[in-house]
């Protein structure tokens, strides 16, 4: 035991500069590709969110249903399938194309598939925020856009909230996947340093522990952040609440 | 004096239930007409038409005699003329008090935020929810939700204003507050339509009362001749249920 704790320390000694190099590029990927997932999925989901009314005309309603089976096909898709899978598909299918490097594909990767379930949680935000708000946005006159992002997409981004930064989490750890494509990410690196020393399993206790670190602290930021949201801006004393008679 | 809505042959049904049959209805500058009603008989629905919440099958609406259910009319215009009342108050969960009476203004009225401002602030004022200007909605009590949404709903200058069950919701000891908010719009003389299970409030505020029944007007007149001498049987019927000593 004391001979593993040994190896495993002279491994961090030794090989600490690639560990944080390839920390750098699986925080990297996972952020952007997060972020970048989280603009699709707000695009997509509330595309999606759009309903079929009957006061629309067909041409409305033909462009509304085309939008709906395309952006369905993308989410069953993405879904479906496994990003390692994804990542070699596309990566080489595209590389004649953009020419790119394996880090910039993962972002690509990473944000297309992130994006498809982002839709899906922004959809479901967007329908649990309640029907009376979008009746009340509407008998003021605002248009079905102004509807969605002033009233009802700040509300289903909040109820989403820990669904999104779920995400992110993940992310943090499936991006070690894009190894395929040999994106230098930790997972990456410490594949590397593993084979040349032949300590797998010490290798990757050091990996697993930089990975547990990532995301256990990502956990609890992301937690703080939710809840400073939960809490209104100002604070009244109860017995202000209670009514009080109007001022005319 | 021309009617500012005048409804005609107005059809609604979900499914297979025919919620509003053939309906004739007009209103009035400053009339404050109360719809009473069973549940179910279809007074909500007609309120939600009358703001094109609810599409109608068949029938006109005329909105200063032009027909707001035909052609390429401006539906977000139209209704940021009539304002609405919720029973579930629906006051914009994202926003403080505020900002709920001020992002209509600003980006359906496109007025300049210092004018919104200072309407916003007459308004809750007047319903007496000055002092909670930066309040979440989820801090608000039942009553003080309803008083924003009434101040939310005036700031857009309203020609009528249409409030469905405003005081079904809240607990007894609030309603008296909702309540003399409306009574005193009645006074200013605002032009409201107002569905209603409080009968004293029809009684003493409106000046027409429309008793509606399965889907049909089946009787209105003024607040005497409905309370004191209904002539329509279910009218009576249903009045005995209300009636006190």
């Amino acid at each position: 035991m004391a001979a593993f704790i040994q190896k495993v320390l002279e491994i961090v000694q030794r090989y600490w500069p690639l560990f944080w190099a390839g920390t750098k590029v699986t925080l990297l990927i996972s952020l952007t590709g997060t972020v970048i997932g989280l603009a699709i999925g707000l695009l997509v989901g509330s595309v999606r969110a759009v309903k079929v009314e009957p006061r629309d005309g067909l041409g409305a309603r033909v462009v509304k249903r085309l939008v709906h089976a395309l952006t369905s096909i993308y989410i069953e898709v993405f879904r479906g399938t496994p990003m390692i899978v994804q990542s070699v598909f596309l990566y080489y299918l595209l590389k004649p194309v953009f020419n790119w490097k394996p880090t910039v594909a993962g972002i690509f990767i990473v944000s297309v598939n992130t994006g498809a379930y982002m839709a899906e949680i922004i959809r479901a935000g967007i329908q649990s925020v309640d029907q009376g708000q979008t009746e009340a946005a509407r008998s003021i006159g605002m248009t079905p856009m102004q509807t969605m992002f002033l009233v009802v997409l700040p509300q289903a981004i909040k109820n989403s909230f820990p669904a999104i930064g779920n995400e992110f989490v993940v992310n943090i750890k499936d991006s070690s996947v894009l190894s395929a494509i040999s994106v230098t990410d930790l997972y990456f690196q410490s594949i590397g340093v593993a084979g040349s020393i032949f300590l797998f399993t010490q290798t990757m206790t050091v990996t697993a522990s930089v990975y547990l670190v990532l995301t256990f602290t990502t956990t609890r930021i992301l937690g703080l952040i939710e809840k400073r949201m939960g809490r209104p801006r100002s604070s009244f004393p109860a017995s202000q609440t209670v009514p009080g008679n109007p001022t005319f | 004096m021309e009617n500012i809505i005048e409804i005609r042959g107005l059809k609604k049904h979900f499914d297979k239930l025919e919620v509003l049959n053939d309906i004739q209805f007009s209103v009035a500058p400053g009339e404050v007409i109360c719809l009473i009603g069973a549940s179910g008989s279809g007074k909500s629905t007609l309120l939600r038409c009358v703001n094109l919440l609810e599409t109608p099958d068949a029938g006109e609406i005329l909105v200063h005699g032009q027909n707001i259910l035909r052609g390429r009319m401006d539906v977000n215009q139209y209704r940021a003329k009539v304002g609405m009342v919720f029973q579930s108050f629906n006051l914009f969960a994202n926003m403080d008090v505020l900002k709920n009476c001020m992002v209509g203004q600003t980006h359906v009225l496109r007025r300049g935020k210092e004018e919104a401002r200072e309407k916003a602030l007459y308004f809750l004022r007047k319903v007496g929810m000055g002092d909670f200007l930066s309040a979440s909605p989820s801090q608000l009590s039942g009553g003080q939700k309803q008083r924003v949404a009434i101040a939310r709903a005036l700031c857009m200058d309203p020609e009528v204003l249409l409030f469905d069950e405003p005081t079904s919701a809240l607990d007894p000891e609030m309603v008296g507050g909702v309540l003399e908010v409306m009574k005193d719009l009645a006074k200013d003389g605002l032009t409201m339509i107002i569905v209603t299970h409080e009968m004293g409030f029809a009684r003493d505020v409106s000046t027409r009362v429309v008793f509606m029944d399965k889907g049909v007007i089946a009787e209105e007149g003024t607040p005497e001749e409905i309370f004191q001498n209904p002539k329509n049987p279910r009218t009576r019927e249903f009045l005995s249920r209300y009636i006190q000593s």
